[in-house]
């Protein structure tokens, strides 16, 4: 695992915001400058951002780990901390722990055929296994994207969306839970994407991020055509405070999303995946 | 098109796989190719229910007019999948529209003709059945994660 640049975990380094975007309503996308060296990190790790004078949050990499060009985080304004976040603009700064965490098993997906399911904002914990995956396309045997969300308008990283539907050894299907007449996709839920799709399901594994119900139903129909427990790994994204598996706020026996996860193997999690609180 | 032609196209789609070939001769006996250009439509809400389509080819946009917000797309359903549930049960009336986002091929099953014979033979009417309960249900596990609004804000 990729350690935190910072010495001292619980230290942020500063960071200035180097690039700002609006990827879709409420969501931003920032990239960071650091005043020391970058934080190296795996795809699915995430570092705690803190909006100062307001708080922090954890917030997932959504760039790509092979670029040395700043740190890309993606966040959706839905309570102080992120909204504070999203507010940020060119030359601001911030405060940054990480990168922390367990990420995606990118090493086990070679050979593999490969699905990554994703909802919502869901889609920025999984673009650098995305960004990784198309590096290394020849390592891996199928590879699909479903990605659902709420309308069109919601649609994450649309024309890199795009390019990636354009090439041919990548099978990308979205659809949104509702559109007007403009719109000429799929419309319905993120499972209904799966009998599109050509995979070996004992040699398949499922990637996914996204709401928990989502997570939920996606678990169950992939089951339900036979990948095993085994073959699906889910980003949890249970509310956490240290990020280091010390101040036990998001600690289930035995395990700590920050530390543990928040990626874990689905048959590792499944009574997690049952409480309505952690 | 010769009645052969038909029943392949029929026994083909995943709507009827597997069906007992016997029960395959009644259902082709309902069954025609049908049509539908880009934006025509393949019924309208309120309009008797008499088709069941299995679609082929093509998009289908399942719409609800929303007063002041044009039609809202509550699902799309391409091929292999099927479109109409309504012919099922009385009043026979369809509950929202279906129209052609692109080019449609179809096999449409008369309704009355397709009741008629699982009336008459429970047999087909029991396998018919089983083949479109699980869909129904799948379309009501996606309606509560759409009314779920999952992606939607969270309440403050
Ligand atoms: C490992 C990990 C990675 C994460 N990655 C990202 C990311 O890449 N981008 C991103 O925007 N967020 C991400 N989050 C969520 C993020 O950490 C915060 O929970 C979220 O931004 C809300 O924080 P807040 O302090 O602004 O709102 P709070 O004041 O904590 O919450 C405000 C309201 O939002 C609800 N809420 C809190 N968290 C979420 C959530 N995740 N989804 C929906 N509703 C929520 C609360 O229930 C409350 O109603 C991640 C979380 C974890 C644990």
């Amino acid at each position: 695992m990729v350690q935190p640049a910072s010495h001292d975990p619980m230290v942020p380094q500063v960071m200035r915001v180097a690039q700002a975007q609006l990827d879709a309503p409420d969501v931003f996308t920032l990239k960071l400058e650091p005043e020391a060296d970058l934080p190296r990190f795996t795809p699915g790790q995430f570092n705690m951002l803190t909006a100062f004078g307001v708080g922090e949050s954890a917030i997932s990499v959504s760039g790509d780990p092979a670029s040395g060009d700043g740190i890309v985080h993606t966040i959706r304004a839905v309570g102080a901390v992120s909204r504070a976040l999203t507010e940020l603009r060119v030359g601001d700064s911030l405060g940054l722990r990480g990168p922390f965490g367990v990420g995606w098993p990118m090493e086990e997906l070679y050979g593999k055929d490969v699905i990554l399911l994703a909802g919502g904002i869901g889609l920025a914990p999984l673009r650098p296994a995305i960004y990784r995956l198309l590096a290394e396309r020849e390592r891996f045997g199928a590879v699909a994207i479903l990605y659902g969300t709420r309308s069109p308008a919601d649609i994450l990283f649309r024309s890199e969306v795009e390019s990636w539907r354009q090439r041919l050894d990548v099978d990308v299907h979205v659809t949104v839970d509702h559109a007007d007449e403009s719109w000429h996709g799929q419309v319905g839920v993120v499972t209904t994407l799966l009998p599109r799709i050509a995979f070996d399901p004992g040699r398949t594994v499922a990637l996914l991020c996204g709401p928990e119900i989502m997570m939920r139903f996606g678990v169950q129909a992939l089951g339900s055509v036979g990948v095993p427990d085994e073959g699906m790994y889910l980003s949890m994204e249970r509310s956490m405070k240290c990020g280091i598996g010390l101040c036990g706020h998001c600690q289930f026996s035995p395990a700590f999303v920050c530390k543990d996860g928040p990626v874990f193997r689905y048959d590792q999690i499944r009574y997690l995946l049952a409480l309505k609180e952690l | 098109m010769a009645v052969e032609g038909l029943e392949r196209i029929v026994r083909d789609h995943p709507f009827f796989k597997g069906l007992d070939e016997s029960f395959l001769e009644l259902v082709c006996g309902c069954a025609q190719n049908v049509r539908f250009e880009a934006g025509a439509y393949l019924f309208r809400e309120g309009g008797p229910a008499d088709q069941l389509y299995l679609i082929r080819e093509g998009r289908v946009a399942l719409e609800i007019a929303a007063p002041g917000s044009g039609a809202v797309t509550f699902q799309t359903v391409s091929e292999g999948e099927i479109v109409g549930i309504s012919w099922l049960f009385p009043p026979y009336r369809w509950t929202y529209d279906a129209r052609a986002m692109e080019r449609v091929r179809a096999i449409g099953m008369d309704a009355t003709c397709l009741r008629t014979k699982c009336e008459a033979d429970h047999d087909l009417g029991y396998d018919v059945m089983k083949r479109l309960v699980p869909i129904l249900f799948q379309r009501l596990q996606a309606t509560r994660l759409q009314v779920l609004d999952i992606y939607g804000k969270p309440a403050a």
